[in-house]
């Protein structure tokens, strides 16, 4: 029992690395762009947020997964 | 008083049963989606103006946008007018799913006798958090695409993507000019296998990341009203709603990208995006 608690701490910590560097480096490479030419920020914004929302997709996968378990 | 409980459940709560057919509360909210749009078409087609009133006018606006971002993704006006009507009906559907699923926060439902407990079941809860709903949409939006390309560019070119016969053929009419092609055939047919495989893959990615999305969307209201209740969850609604709609524009975006991509014939396609490339760098070399 308790060690099904474990597994699904696990799948959704170590699922949740990779999507949370992902996003930094999305966020931050924007912010660089936008810092580069402010007049962008208005094109940047939606390919960001979908960008983002790619790579939350798989934490969300992991957290899908440390439901079922 | 017993105590009642509300359990998040991977999968659609039934509501009741009609015979054997049990209805879940994720079936009704997508009846009521339904319901909803073709209620709203109908009011939008009875008081279509020329100067448009205040409802014709935010639904211009909205098709006139989704309109220019998917031809952005196409690259042609004449291919978007055919794919848009599919996308931004697809649109419409999880984004109107998405937020009746954020409505019930301590809303409607009936309660159950569960296993210890009496259970709270809402009455809705969003069509596209249950995986039953994302899966018929993928399958819609892959299957769509190959038939989109079936009758774009014909069935032999959309067949020779998957099972390449025509590669394979060429090992007998190409060995004469060149030897490498008994190399080469094979692995192109090992390649459209793959692409096979792809298509799968394309389901199960696009329907688990509509679903994923909703359901951690509810996960994390359900968690944060736990922890204090009616005033913490007001943030993250605003963040669902922001959420809800993202992940509706990706999955339409995506439906489109396939289609496009189905839609392209490969072999003229790789020339036009060389003469493409070559103009788009001329225009960035001459303003700079």
């Amino acid at each position: 029992m308790e060690l099904d608690t474990l597994g699904k701490a696990l799948a959704i910590g170590l699922g949740a690395i990779g999507p949370g560097i992902g996003i930094g480096l999305i966020g931050a490479k924007a912010m660089e762009a936008i810092g580069r030419n402010p007049e962008a920020t208005n094109k940047i914004l939606v390919p960001m947020l979908l960008a983002c929302a790619f790579a939350e997709a798989i934490a969300i996968y992991a957290l899908v997964i440390a439901f079922s378990i | 008083m017993e105590q009642i409980s509300h359990e998040i459940t991977l999968f659609a709560e039934p509501i009741f049963h009609f015979k054997n057919f049990a209805i879940t509360n994720a079936l009704l909210t997508s009846w009521l989606v339904v319901v909803v749009v073709i209620i709203l078409s109908f009011i939008l087609r009875s008081k279509l103006r020329v100067i448009p009133g205040k409802l014709q006018n935010i639904f211009e606006i909205i098709m006139d946008g989704a309109l220019d971002l998917c031809d952005q993704v196409t690259n042609s006006r004449a291919l978007s007018v055919k794919v848009f009507p599919i996308a931004i009906s697809v649109f419409f559907f999880v984004l109107i799913n998405n937020w009746l699923g954020l409505l019930p926060i301590g809303g409607l439902g009936i309660l159950e006798k569960g296993s210890h407990s009496l259970a709270f079941i809402p009455f809705l809860r969003g069509g596209t958090a249950d995986v039953n709903t994302t899966i018929a949409l993928a399958i819609m939006a892959v299957l769509g695409a190959n038939l989109f390309g079936i009758f774009s560019i014909g069935l032999w070119k959309i067949f020779n993507k998957y099972v390449n016969l025509k590669a394979l053929g060429q090992v007998f009419t190409k060995i004469k000019k060149d030897k490498t092609v008994i190399i080469v055939a094979p692995i192109t047919f090992f390649v459209g296998l793959l692409e096979l495989i792809g298509e799968f893959a394309k389901v199960a990615s696009l329907s688990f990341r509509l679903f994923g999305n909703v359901f951690a969307g509810e996960v994390l209201l359900a968690s944060m009203a736990a922890l204090f209740a009616y005033i913490l969850p007001v943030p993250f609604l605003f963040l669902e709603i922001l959420v809800g709609m993202i992940q509706a524009l990706i999955f339409a975006m995506l439906l489109v990208v396939y289609f496009t991509i189905s839609a392209t014939d490969h072999e003229e396609h790789e020339h036009e995006e060389d003469y493409g490339k070559i103009y788009k760098e001329s225009i960035i070399n001459s303003n700079v």
